[in-house]
C-alpha cells in the first residue's frame, strides 16, 4: 500500500507546494490494483545541493547562484560508506550544479578509488565555463564518469527560453569539449547521455524519435554526437509549478498527466530502485519527494546514517498529486521513459 | 459568450450520444489514422495542423499544436506547414483567376 504524504509547505506565494490534480493519486493506484513498493536499491541517487549557475524555469529544485545548501565532506563520507559497505551498483551526483560544491572532486575521485559503482554525475553543460572546472571534460574521462546533460532542445530559442540567455551557446560549446575527450563517440567507452525537457506545457515526444532528430540535426549542425537521449516530463512542483501558474496552465496540465496515466509505467518507476539523498543526509523515495520534504517512510531509517538494503527493501512509497508526471503517457524517470 | 467554447474539445465523446455506431466507426478510423506508418506520428501531426489552419477550426487547431510539439516539432517546421497550407488555399483561390480570365476575354473584343 502507498501513502500519501500528508505534508503541507508552501510556496513564496503562499499558495500549495503541491498541484491540484482533478483526482488523488493514491486513488488512481487502487483503481488500477497497483501497489507501489521499492525493489532493492541499486541507485544511491545524491543531491548534493541546490546552488548553481542557472535559474531554469523548470527546475524542480529551485536551484540558483543565490542557494546555499550544499553538502559537506562528512555527509558525502557518510554517502561514500554506504556505496561501499552495500556495493550499490551505481551513483547518481545530482543538484543543482554539483561541480560547484568544493568536495565534488572528492566525492568522484574517492568513489572511484574505492568502490565499484558506476559514477554519474547530472551535468548542466555550462558550468564547464565557471571558474576552476575549465578541466571538467578531462576530470570526467579520467574518473569514468557517465555524463548526462541537459538540453531541452536542438536549438536555441527554445533552450535559452528555458534554461536562460546565452545557455544554449554555451552548451554547444560544452558538448564539442566532451566529444573532444572522447565522450559519445561509441569508441572510448565513455558515455554521454543528453536530457530532453519539454520548454512548456505539454509531454515529451516519443523518445527514440526525438533522439534521432537531436542526433541529425546536432550532428549537422555542429558535429555534435551524443549516446543516448532520456525524455523527462516536467514535473509540477517548484519553480515550474510557479510557471504553471502563471501562465495559467496549471489545471490543464494537471489533466493531461490525469488523462495519460499509464499503469504499465508503474513497474519501472525510478522510485522503486533509486534512493535519494539530500544535502544533510536525509533520505527520500525520489528527488522530487525531496524536494517536497516528504521523506522515506517513518517505518525506516531517516538518514544515509540510518541505511540497510534489508530494512528499505519492500518498503511503502510516499506518493503525492506530483506523481502522475512519472507515470503519464511512456513514463518518466533520470534514465527516460519507463513502459 | 462564444460559439466556440474550449472546454468543448473534451466533450467530443458526447457526439456519439444518438449515434454510437457511427461514432464509434469515426473514432476507429480517426485513431488508426493517428498511428505511425508510412508517415511518422510528427509528419502526420503536422499534415493536421496545417490541414486545422486550412478548415479553420479551433478546436483541431488547439489539438494538433500541442500534438505536434509533443512530437518534438519547433514552431519553425510548424509555421512552415502552416505556410504552406495556406499557400495552397491561396493558389486555389488564385488560379480561379483563369475562369475570369476566360469571362473577360470572351466578352471583349
Amino acid at each position: 500500500m502507498t501513502a500519501t504524504a500528508q505534508i503541507q509547505i508552501t510556496r513564496r506565494d503562499g499558495r500549495s507546494s503541491f498541484p491540484v490534480a482533478p483526482v488523488s493519486f493514491e486513488k488512481t493506484l487502487i483503481q488500477n490494483n497497483l501497489d507501489l513498493r521499492t525493489a532493492e536499491v541499486e541507485i544511491l541517487q545524491v543531491n548534493v545541493g541546490k546552488l548553481c549557475n542557472q535559474a531554469c524555469k523548470h527546475c524542480h529544485v529551485d536551484a540558483s547562484p543565490t542557494r546555499t545548501e550544499i553538502m559537506e565532506r562528512k555527509t558525502i563520507d557518510a554517502c561514500l560508506a554506504v556505496l561501499a559497505k552495500h556495493e550499490i551498483p551505481t551513483l547518481d551526483i545530482t543538484g543543482g550544479a554539483p561541480e560547484l560544491i568544493p568536495d565534488f572532486r572528492y566525492f568522484v575521485t574517492e568513489v572511484k578509488k574505492k568502490t565499484n559503482a558506476k559514477i554519474m554525475v547530472r551535468h548542466n553543460l555550462t558550468v564547464m565555463f565557471e571558474s576552476g572546472n575549465e578541466d571538467l571534460a578531462e576530470f570526467f574521462a579520467e574518473n569514468e564518469v557517465e555524463v548526462v546533460c541537459s538540453l531541452p532542445y536542438f536549438m536555441q530559442q527554445q533552450t535559452d527560453a528555458q534554461r536562460g540567455d546565452g545557455v544554449f551557446e554555451k552548451s554547444v560549446e560544452a558538448l564539442k569539449k566532451l566529444n573532444a575527450v572522447g565522450y559519445g563517440t561509441g569508441q572510448s567507452g565513455l558515455t554521454l547521455n543528453l536530457v530532453y525537457n519539454p520548454v512548456g506545457a505539454f509531454l515529451p515526444p516519443e523518445q527514440t524519435a526525438i533522439e534521432n532528430d537531436f542526433k541529425r540535426e546536432l550532428k549537422q549542425r555542429y558535429e555534435i554526437v551524443f549516446d543516448n537521449l532520456y525524455t523527462i516530463t516536467n514535473m509540477p512542483i517548484a519553480r515550474y509549478l510557479d510557471w504553471l501558474r502563471r501562465s495559467g496552465n496549471e489545471q490543464s496540465y494537471m489533466q493531461k498527466l490525469v488523462n495519460s496515466f499509464n499503469s504499465t509505467t508503474a513497474e519501472g518507476l525510478m522510485c522503486r530502485n533509486t534512493l535519494s539523498v539530500d544535502w544533510l543526509g536525509n533520505l527520500y523515495d525520489c528527488d522530487f519527494n525531496q524536494m517536497l520534504e516528504i521523506p522515506v517512510t517513518e517505518k525506516v531509517g531517516q538518514t544515509i546514517y540510518d541505511f540497510s538494503p534489508e530494512t528499505f527493501i519492500d518498503r511503502e512509497i510516499m506518493t503525492n498529486a506530483h506523481c502522475f508526471g512519472c507515470t503519464a503517457g511512456s513514463g518518466s524517470s533520470c534514465g527516460g521513459t519507463v513502459a | 459568450m462564444s460559439y466556440y467554447e474550449e472546454d468543448d474539445l473534451e466533450r467530443f465523446g458526447e457526439v456519439g450520444k444518438h449515434a454510437p455506431e457511427l461514432f464509434e466507426k469515426f473514432m476507429a478510423w480517426y485513431k488508426a489514422c493517428q498511428e505511425e506508418g508510412a508517415l511518422s506520428k510528427r509528419e502526420k501531426a503536422l499534415i493536421g495542423l496545417a490541414v486545422s489552419v486550412t478548415i479553420q477550426c479551433p478546436y483541431c487547431i488547439d489539438a494538433y499544436t500541442l500534438s505536434s510539439m509533443e512530437n518534438g516539432s519547433n514552431m519553425e517546421q510548424m509555421t512552415e506547414a502552416m505556410h504552406l497550407a495556406s499557400a495552397i488555399r491561396g493558389g486555389a483561390s488564385l488560379i480561379h483567376g483563369i475562369q475570369s480570365h476566360n469571362v473577360h476575354d470572351k466578352i471583349s473584343m
